[in-house]
């Protein structure tokens, strides 16, 4: 599965993308990241996409393998 | 009704999609273009703007559908950067064309409140001391509420 990161999200995870082994729920995933970047990405104002798809509850999370999981932090505009 | 949606990773020429745009709509009243640039003068040497592509896209086409339900339109074009730009660099352009004026003025602010605040892009400035994430405004979102109905 692979993580990308948005925005200064990629600069606190020190990559644009990371690969991670599934499967994972989101206490899994948020326990594979440094301390920072966990406390970062459980805000409420970073949302997820997976698979392109906004998840309405992070807490729902379930990632298998193959899965693109995406931090969105808020949106500067265009 | 016609859209023509893109994101553009190199530096674009609004004319060469006007142009055509407008000439693809015969019968039209009116065409309202707006082009946003990267200012210069404020000390930003660059720009950068990311994107996603499995959201920002979408995002894009679903807010010219928005467009066309809402205003009486033939037709509408947006375009946006991404990637590293500089200063006098277009940005962005939006042209609407209708039958009647009201419809593609208002066709084209409302696009563009849209792409300011609610659309899925991050930006960055370089400045003499090196680069800086850009946060979202309260103003772009006092703008977004304009259209709330």
């Amino acid at each position: 599965m692979k993580l990308v990161f948005l925005g200064k999200l990629a600069d606190l995870a020190g990559a644009s993308e990371l690969e991670l082994p599934a499967p994972l729920n989101w206490s899994g995933l948020l326990a594979t990241l440094e301390p920072e970047l966990g406390k970062a990405v459980r805000g409420d104002q970073v949302r997820i996409a997976v698979d392109g798809e906004l998840l309405a509850d992070k807490e729902l999370l379930a990632a298998v393998d193959g899965t693109e999981i995406a931090f969105l932090p808020p949106v500067s505009g265009g | 009704m016609d859209k023509d949606v893109r994101l553009l990773t190199e530096p674009f020429a609004p004319g060469a999609f006007v142009g055509p745009f407008t000439d693809a709509h015969p019968g039209l009243g009116g065409v309202c273009t707006f082009v946003g640039e990267v200012r210069s003068g404020d000390g930003v040497e660059a720009l950068e703007l990311s994107h996603y592509a499995p959201l920002t896209l979408a995002g894009m086409d679903q807010l010219a559908d928005a467009a066309l339900e809402r205003f009486e339109l033939m037709g509408i074009l947006i375009l946006h950067r991404v990637g590293l730009m500089h200063p006098g660099e277009p940005i962005v352009c939006v042209s609407a064309c209708a039958r009647h004026r009201r419809a593609a003025i208002q066709a084209v602010d409302f696009a563009m409140d849209h792409l300011k605040s609610n659309a899925w892009f991050w930006k960055r400035e370089k400045r003499a001391d090196g680069w800086h994430w850009i946060e979202p405004r309260v103003e772009d979102h006092a703008d977004l509420a304009r259209w709330a109905e």
